[in-house]
């Protein structure tokens, strides 16, 4: 076999045989990311597909239940969905009242989302709102530039 | 002083153009006082940008609530040192503070660069400061950190700032950012290098010899930044995982890995003047993955735990990647017949081939990270749904790739450059080779079921033989002419090819982070609600509650599990897991209660406490401890390959075309 037939040949193994893992796996490891309104809508499809559904945290909704289960519920644009958390792992610290949340699971026929994994992000603490104040300051502030005309609005 | 800040900001920017301009006409026009002034410009740059940064940390270490940054990142209680690290701990703060290394990298090279490559270094000087201008830009126009809060124009500052996140009030979160950024920055000096001989079509290598240094140590910052992160998560996050594919940990690993499959193959083209082609492609591919991984956590194209906020610097990067890269493609494309190779692979069981293979599979698992990672917007572009891939098809082909590439460590420096005979071949491999087997058929019998863990040991087991083969051999050979003691004979060993010894140091760290690796399938788990006097099981440990107590602190209010623990009956101490809010920011986190040892953790997270009854997760991990040792010794490693080695060497080559006199002189050992 000549030199670069053999190098080729090596080559397309590996190069195959990776892209055949990744294809393989590609359909029980995808996740669909779908809002609260698309999910009501596609209510019966999507009992059997995992899918990833993001929302606030309501206030006051978060029920530990047992340590292997927390309701909560979950809104977006004042559809209200509810949330079991089965899952093993703890909750992250900065899942709370308030919090971004996407919660990766599958809808129940119930209507009740069953979540295997939460991933929360605390909104407040790496994107002030704009024109709003750090905590406790009800005033409305809008951060101007310092002094000098070149630096944009915030 | 906010002022003056971003009026140094705002000239610093001038004059990184200036840097620009003056450097590139300086060299066409062959005007050397040009020249020059664009390096006194880059030096310039350094004072403005480390005066405006000076101003930053003045304004965070004393509380100046006023600017919107110090007040949305520190609050009053925070301890100095978390104040300080607020410098990186938000989206403009750590703008700046990419800005600030660049520019003293820049004026790094400048200084040590000031005798030699006359021609390169305009060329450098005009590439690191478009890079800076670009990071200026976004510092001055977009995301100032010197803005104030005001009500009606009327400046006014706030009683306390919102403080920083709790999960990154932590010693290892504090030097993360820092050590990620010191290697995603310095990756811009040898790709200026690299850029800047080509368009010189500089004559050999040196552009490889100039910047091996800052590529190891770049390196060397990269791998300690990447592995800190992993620790953090393992040790804060309070689930005991340490990888979790997460879109910013595969921003940190992506050029990580480029940057791996690039110090071995400038190997090739040092000593056989292979690959050089490819070499530019890898040092370029580095950079841009290093300012793609800045732009990934900062633009939030990409769902994240880490990510900042959403921002307007996105499209900024996509315009700075997209012109950058065009660029260097036109570059190397017109440069084609200057990286001509001056040798030929010749064997499949080679050093050369087994380089190749390296570098092929480094740069597969970089575009399959690269791939996963993008899937969402990919699928989003395409079919208008949103999909994401989940850690278990990263870790389906991941892990195997990374089995493959435990296997090229150690075969491939046991392989004899251009071919290797069958001979030398039962040299090297025989004896490993049976102890590989054996380990493996204990590992069996032993009962260990988890194929992935059996073969990953023996591997570990191998690379470790061969690597200690290698020391060994080279000791005896040292030991037995100059009759000096074994230990010393290691040591002169390693110190007259540290490039080489240190490299299989490296190798070694690599091996034991492996071995931490294989025990992730034995993780054993228990979960409990407990009041005083219950008790959990997990694994051969039994945790008994001997009180739950709590308190305060101006900074948060906490509260502690006291556990006694008897591991198969004996008791061995007790261990408090607490979890403490933080008042400013207003949110929870654990202080995980740990029990390390070389064979397994025992990890306690404190998760909640509902009434009177603490909910507790109890983890064992198995052999966890020596992925921290592994990187340590691979630390050491690259330090040890930093050391200049005794002999000052140079590589034999078949047939070069314009080097130095003294660079063809061959010594070899």
């Amino acid at each position: 076999m000549p030199k670069y037939a053999k190098f080729a040949a090596l080559i397309a193994i590996i190069i195959g045989s990776l892209v055949l893992v990744a294809t393989a796996s590609l359909k029980d490891s995808q996740t669909y990311y779908v809002t609260i309104p698309e999910l009501h809508k596609m209510a019966s499809a999507t009992s059997t597909k995992r899918v990833r559904v993001g929302g606030d945290v309501q206030a006051n909704s978060i029920v530990h239940v047992r340590p292997d289960l927390t309701r909560f519920n979950l809104v977006q644009d004042n559809l209200i969905l509810p949330v079991e958390y089965v899952g093993r792992d703890p909750l992250p610290d900065t899942f709370k009242d308030g919090a971004q949340a996407l919660a990766g699971g599958r809808l129940e026929s119930n209507g009740v989302f069953r979540a295997e994994e939460i991933q929360a992000k605390c909104a407040s603490k790496y994107a002030p709102k704009p024109g709003m104040a750090p905590d406790g300051l009800q005033k409305k502030m809008v951060p101007s530039a310092a002094g000098s005309s070149y630096t944009s609005k915030l | 002083m906010e002022n003056v800040g971003a009026l140094a900001l705002l000239l610093a920017f001038c004059i990184s153009l200036y840097a620009i301009v003056a450097s590139v006409t300086g060299r066409l026009k062959r005007k050397p006082f040009l020249t020059l002034s664009a390096e006194r410009a880059v030096l310039a740059v350094w004072l403005l940008v480390t005066t405006a940064s000076g101003i930053l940390i003045y304004g965070l270490l004393t509380s100046d609530y006023r600017l919107a940054y110090v007040a949305s990142h520190t609050n009053r209680d925070m301890t100095l040192y978390f104040k300080f690290a607020a410098w990186w701990g938000g989206q403009e703060g750590s703008l700046l503070f990419w800005s600030w290394l660049l520019s003293t990298y820049a004026a790094v090279v400048v200084f040590t660069t000031r005798r030699g490559h006359r021609n390169l270094l305009p060329w450098v000087v005009a590439i690191v400061s478009t890079v800076q201008l670009f990071f200026l830009t976004l510092n001055t126009f977009v995301v100032s950190p010197f803005q104030v809060l005001a009500v009606d124009k009327v400046v006014t500052s706030v009683a306390d700032g919102m403080g920083l996140n709790p999960l990154l009030q932590y010693w290892a979160m504090v030097i993360h950012p820092p050590f990620l950024y010191l290697g995603y920055v310095g990756f811009t000096i040898p790709f200026a290098f690299a850029m800047a001989s080509l368009i010189e079509k500089a004559p050999g290598e040196s552009w490889i010899h100039t910047t091996r240094r800052w590529t190891l140590v770049t390196w060397l910052f990269q791998s300690t930044g990447v592995a800190l992160g992993s620790a953090w998560a393992y040790h804060v996050l309070g689930w005991g995982g340490y990888w979790m594919w997460d879109p910013v940990e595969n921003a940190s690993v992506l050029p990580w890995l480029a940057g791996t499959a690039f110090l071995h193959s400038v190997m090739m083209q040092e000593k056989k003047g292979m690959m050089k082609v490819w070499n530019m492609v890898l040092i370029s591919a580095t950079f841009f993955l290093c300012i793609y991984g800045t732009f990934l956590t900062r633009s939030g194209i990409i769902s994240s735990v880490h990510a900042f906020a959403e921002s307007p610097i996105g499209k900024f990067f996509v315009v700075f990647l997209a012109v950058g890269i065009a660029a260097t493609i036109w570059l190397i494309l017109d440069r084609l017949d200057y990286l001509k190779s001056e040798a030929e692979l010749e064997s499949v069981i080679s050093r050369e081939s087994s380089f190749l293979f390296n570098n092929l599979i480094l740069l597969a698992s970089c575009f399959a990270v690269l791939w996963g990672t993008l899937f969402p917007v990919i699928t989003e572009k395409l079919t208008n749904e949103k999909i994401s891939l989940d850690a278990v098809w990263f870790n389906r082909l991941m892990v195997p790739i990374g089995i493959f590439l435990l296997l090229l460590t150690g075969v491939g420096p046991l392989f004899a450059w251009r071919r290797t005979s069958v001979d030398s071949l039962r040299k090297n491999f025989q004896w490993p080779g049976i102890g590989t087997l054996i380990v493996a058929a204990a590992l069996l019998l032993g009962g260990m079921r988890y194929p992935y863990s059996i073969i990953s040991l023996s591997l570990c087991f191998f690379v470790a033989a061969t690597i200690s083969m290698e020391f060994f051999r080279g000791a005896r050979a040292i030991s037995e002419k100059t009759h000096i003691g074994f230990v010393p004979a290691i040591i002169e060993l390693t110190h007259r090819n540290t490039r080489r010894y240190g490299g299989y140091l490296v190798h070694m760290g690599i091996v034991l982070m492996f071995i931490g690796y294989s025990g992730h399938p034995f993780n054993q788990t228990a979960i409990g609600e407990v009041d005083k006097g219950d008790s959990i099981q997990v694994g051969a440990y039994n945790l008994k509650v001997l009180d739950l107590t709590e308190g305060d602190t101006p900074n948060y209010e906490w509260e502690t599990a006291i556990l006694d623990v008897s591991k198969n009956g004996k008791p061995i101490g007790t261990l408090e897991p607490t979890r403490r809010f933080y008042k400013a920011a207003q949110q929870a986190t654990a202080i995980v209660a740990l029990r390390t040892g070389l064979n397994e953790d025992l990890y306690i997270n404190y998760a909640a406490r509902t009434g009177t009854k603490a909910t507790i997760q109890a983890y064992v991990f198995p052999l966890v401890d020596w992925i921290w040792i592994g990187v340590l010794v691979l630390i050491m490693g690259t330090l040890v390959a930093l050391v200049p080695s005794k002999v000052a060497r140079s590589y034999a080559r078949t047939e070069v075309v314009g080097v130095a006199k003294k660079k063809d002189a061959p010594v070899e050992a």
